[in-house]
């Protein structure tokens, strides 16, 4: 699937406080990447819950083992993984691949299922 | 139909009570009281503190403000003259009469003085109410040595009140030792050397013969042997009940004097009923408060249609401090029938003595003696109210703590057994609380009163809730999160003591896992409190709460409001202009706070570093309104302009607020200073509430409006201004230090074994030694202080973090704003479909 992935640069490893989330934009759409020490992971910025762009601003952390995001505004928790929302599972983001190459980071606007 | 009339012939203790449970059922009276004090009811068991610094209204229990608003005629300063029980007509002191369906004496009682020559000569006194108060601080403005006659329990409350005010004090009993009713020989010759130790002197066995002129003392007291020189007497012999009135209509009187009742409280005119210590139950005068509150209740309820209601008698147990010396007694205390047998213990070297009275065969308890310790007073007491069966040796229930002391298991209370004495609280009620979802200590207090009062009671109560939720399979776990085992008390002092700075610091150590949006907003606070550290720094950064993130309050729409602060609400006109000038240049809709500052809404996160640049030049400094830390300090305008005001409370305000600024704590702190005691800036309902007196100013502390309002209490009065900043100081530190996270300090104080006069002995009497402590903690939180906003603006690192897009710096399109009432909101989602969008940022 990677192989026919198109990947946009977003900007340099260096600009992502560790711990810490950042909105890009990418074809069009607004992505939250996320810088942990489990690497980075990338899902749509908007919060369903709040209908606003705000999930790059959220806390990161792991509940019983997952990698999560706190919405900021209602605080559930996203898995960083596959964008699965911990408190309600009829709600998901979208999640979508992210790399680093050379302090550089690629994302692929193209949804990992 | 004309409501029935019920008129109350007092209003001292029992009487306020009895209105209280009267107005909290529902009654078809018209209600008068009569009042011969020219105050309404007040605490006469704390008479004492009045010398030592509470003032008369620290002691009210009624106020004109309850009578007014449960329609209740009060008439002050008028006593009744006359009942005439044919015509059920009572007459006034003034002449008028008032006619009754039901009439209640709660008349109280008299102190008893011995009819002694010389009695009646200046400066010789009885110690009941407020006024006998005032003309003994008169006399004793001019005495070197006084003398209480009387060692009985009121003796010795005001032996402590003469010490209080600086006299040589002795206390003269006619029986052979101190407290003759309460305890037994030996309880009674511990207490006097202990009180002896403590400079009063004690001379038992001496009966006062005559008081004539002293030589170097204005009286000498002349006894059947022996004499002693004194300026003040002060009579405390002993109570009488205050039965003339109804002694003139012909209700049946003992023999020696009381209103005879049943258990209805009803005397023998069945319209008349007696409450208090004017009332005679089964031939007894009870002179304690609660089997008075009892009568109350129970007199209110009948009378609201519970017939079943019933005073049927009150144990006379006591547990109390007198002169610093605790004091115990329990049950049949000096041993009452041979069969019994009896243990104790007796340590002169620290001054304690228990002794416990047995049945014959050695089962049960049926009393108890404890003097200098009282720790086990509340498991002695359920052993003897509830008949329950002793351990094997129970002089171990005793025994100094060797570790061995048997646990009263509270599984074995019935559910019958009274918990709470002051608000009369079963163990099956509070079980039944907790069933319904009380399960801490704050939430049982509000829903059952248990531990409310005097706060006796309350290891007792958590005793019971530990139990229950055990046996309810609800386990007990304070800890914070599920990466770190401890409590935020725990982390802190984690914190403090390893000098640990940051998160990763700690979780390391003491955590495992990565952390979540639960532990790291603590530990985040945690080292705010402790090293007061940038909170943007990038060690710290992706800790902060949604807030704290980017300083500023996020709004549903993904946008923030701004909040500079307003230091006392004070603000110029010109500083005034710019905030209007910045709320134009970034339309910013524009509200007034309930803190006396001005919110701007509607700021994208990347707007926020240009409208704080803006700010900052003008002077302006971060308003912490997105922290857990001192938002507001709202003022009224005090002494300055205010014809009522008696002190600068603008002044004040405005200091405390810039003092505390920025300081991280486990919730929102807020302040309020007023000016008189109008309390125009509702001081009562905050956190930490100063209000202005004539003399300095009363600090009030643990309040909070929002969901579950709660009024401060007086913590301390007549405060100089050091002094009142060094409490607060103290305060806030000891909070920050032990309270868990998002805990504000109204809970924080619900939860507090030991309540109130805790909390007073750390803060103000320094019990635990770490009052320097935290004044010097806090003082490096308060030198340290740096404007967050200030630093940002500055700061390139930390600016990057505002762009709206790593890669793009166009803003969030999907921020849209309709107009309304000239200024802008959030669209609606039925409002952003592109024909309806007015205007789009």
């Amino acid at each position: 699937m990677q192989n026919s992935t198109q990947w946009v640069e977003i900007g340099a490893l260096d600009d992502l406080i560790p711990g810490t989330g950042a909105a890009v934009r990418v074809e069009g759409k607004q992505i939250a990447v996320f810088r942990t020490d489990d690497g980075l992971f990338a899902l749509d910025n908007r919060d369903p819950f709040s209908d606003a762009n705000v999930l790059s601003r959220g806390l990161t952390g792991d509940i019983a083992g997952r990698l999560v995001v706190a919405s900021p505004v209602y605080k559930q928790h996203f898995c960083l993984k596959t964008g699965e929302c911990l408190e309600d599972d009829q709600q998901k983001v979208q999640s979508y691949p992210v790399v680093e190459r050379d302090g550089r980071v690629f994302v692929a606007a193209v949804g990992e299922a | 139909m004309n409501k029935r009339q019920l008129l109350v012939i007092g209003n001292g203790m029992v009487g306020q009570r009895f209105l209280e449970e009267l107005v909290e059922l529902e009654h078809d009276f018209e209600v008068t009281v009569f009042c011969e004090e020219s105050r309404p009811a007040y605490d006469r068991v704390q008479l004492s503190a009045w010398f030592s610094g509470a003032t008369a209204d620290d002691l009210a229990l009624g106020s004109v403000e309850f009578f007014e608003q449960h329609g209740i005629s009060f008439l002050c300063s008028e006593a009744v003259v006359a009942i005439d029980r044919g015509a059920r007509v009572v007459t006034g002191s003034n002449g008028t009469q008032y006619s009754y369906d039901a009439l209640v004496l709660a008349t109280g009682s008299y102190p008893f003085v011995p009819p002694i020559e010389g009695s009646d000569r200046e400066a010789c006194h009885v110690y009941r109410t407020i006024d006998d108060l005032v003309a003994i601080k008169a006399s004793a403005d001019t005495s070197r040595r006084g003398v209480v006659v009387g060692g009985g329990l009121l003796g010795l409350e005001a032996a402590k009140a003469l010490k209080d005010l600086g006299l040589e004090t002795h206390v003269i009993e006619f029986a052979p030792r101190l407290m003759a009713m309460q305890l037994d020989a030996s309880g009674g010759e511990m207490l006097r050397s202990k009180i002896s130790a403590l400079g009063v002197t004690v001379h038992t066995g001496k009966a006062t013969q005559r008081i004539e002129d002293g030589s170097s003392h204005r009286h000498r007291l002349v006894f059947a042997e022996g004499e002693l020189e004194t300026d003040l007497v002060l009579f405390s012999a002993g109570i009488r009940p205050r039965d003339q009135l109804a002694r003139e209509c012909g209700l049946e009187i003992g023999e020696r004097g009381g209103v005879v009742v049943d258990n209805q409280c009803r005397t023998s005119d069945p319209a008349i009923f007696a409450i208090g210590e004017v009332a005679l139950w089964q031939n007894r005068i009870y002179g304690l408060v609660a089997p008075g509150y009892d009568m109350a209740r129970k007199l209110a309820a009948q009378l609201c249609g519970d017939l079943t209601a019933a005073f049927t008698g009150a144990d006379m147990s006591t547990k109390l401090k007198l002169l610093g010396v605790e004091v115990g007694s329990i049950g049949m205390a000096q041993g009452g029938a041979p069969e019994y047998r009896v243990c104790s213990i007796e340590d002169a070297g620290s001054g304690v003595y228990k002794k416990l009275v047995l049945s014959e065969d050695g089962k049960r308890l049926v009393g108890a003696v404890l003097v200098g310790d009282t720790s086990d007073y509340d498991a002695l007491l359920q052993y003897v109210l509830n008949a329950l069966e002793l351990p094997e040796s129970p002089i171990s229930l005793i025994a100094p703590a060797s570790g061995e002391k048997p646990m009263l298991g509270v599984d074995a209370l019935p559910a019958s057994a009274q918990i709470c004495s002051c608000n009369n609280v079963s163990k099956g009620e509070i079980c039944s609380a907790i069933s319904a979802g009380c399960t801490t200590i704050g939430a049982l207090k509000k829903e059952t009163r248990a531990s409310s009062t005097c706060g006796g009671c309350a290891t007792l109560v958590k005793q019971v809730l530990d139990a229950e939720l055990k046996s309810q399979g609800i386990e007990i776990n304070n800890d914070l999160c599920e990466h770190f085992a401890y409590t935020r008390q725990g982390l802190y002092h984690l914190v403090r003591v390893h000098g640990i700075r940051s998160f990763a610091e700690l979780l390391s150590q003491h955590g495992h896992g990565k952390g979540c949006d639960i532990c790291k907003p603590a530990v985040a606070s945690i080292l705010a409190s402790c090293w007061n550290d940038y909170v943007l720094d990038p060690r710290h950064v992706g800790l902060q709460d949604t807030n704290d993130n980017f300083l500023a309050n996020l709004q549903k729409d993904g946008s923030y409001s701004v909040v500079p602060r307003v230091p006392g609400g004070e603000i110029t006109p010109t500083k005034l202009l710019v905030l209007a000038q910045v709320a134009q240049k970034y339309d910013l809709y524009t509200k007034i706070t309930g803190g006396q500052r001005i919110d701007l809404f509607g700021a994208r996160v990347d707007q926020l570093p240009a409208i704080w640049r803006d700010l900052v030049d003008a002077g302006f400094e971060s308003g912490h309104a997105y922290g857990k830390s001192l938002r507001t300090v709202k003022s009224c305008v005090g002494s300055s302009w205010c014809r009522y005001g008696v002190q600068d409370s603008v002044s004040m305000a405005i200091y405390v607020e810039e003092r505390y600024r920025g300081l991280r704590s486990p919730h929102k702190l807020k302040m309020a200073v007023s000016g008189c005691t109008r309390e125009c800036a509702e001081a009562q309902s905050k956190d930490v509430g100063i209000i202005a007196t004539e003399q300095g100013w009363n600090l009030y502390v643990c309040g909070n409006g929002g969901m579950r309002p709660r009024h401060a209490e007086l913590f301390a009065s007549d405060l100089d201004d050091q002094t009142l900043i060094r409490y607060i100081d103290r305060l806030l530190m000891f909070y920050i230090q032990t309270a868990d996270r998002l805990q504000r300090t109204s809970v924080w104080r619900d939860n507090m074994e030991g309540g109130l006069a805790y909390l007073q002995d750390v803060i103000i009497n320094d019990v635990l030694g770490i009052a320097d402590e935290l004044e010097s903690q806090m003082q490096s939180v308060i030198d340290t202080y740096v404007c967050e906003w200030k630093r940002t603006i500055e700061d390139p690192v930390a600016l990057k973090r505002f762009r709206p897009f790593l890669n793009d710096d166009q803003p969030d399109e999907q921020i849209v704003y309709v107009r309304e009432r000239g200024q802008k909101r959030p669209a609606r989602a039925d409002e952003k479909s592109p024909a309806d969008v007015l205007e789009t940022v």
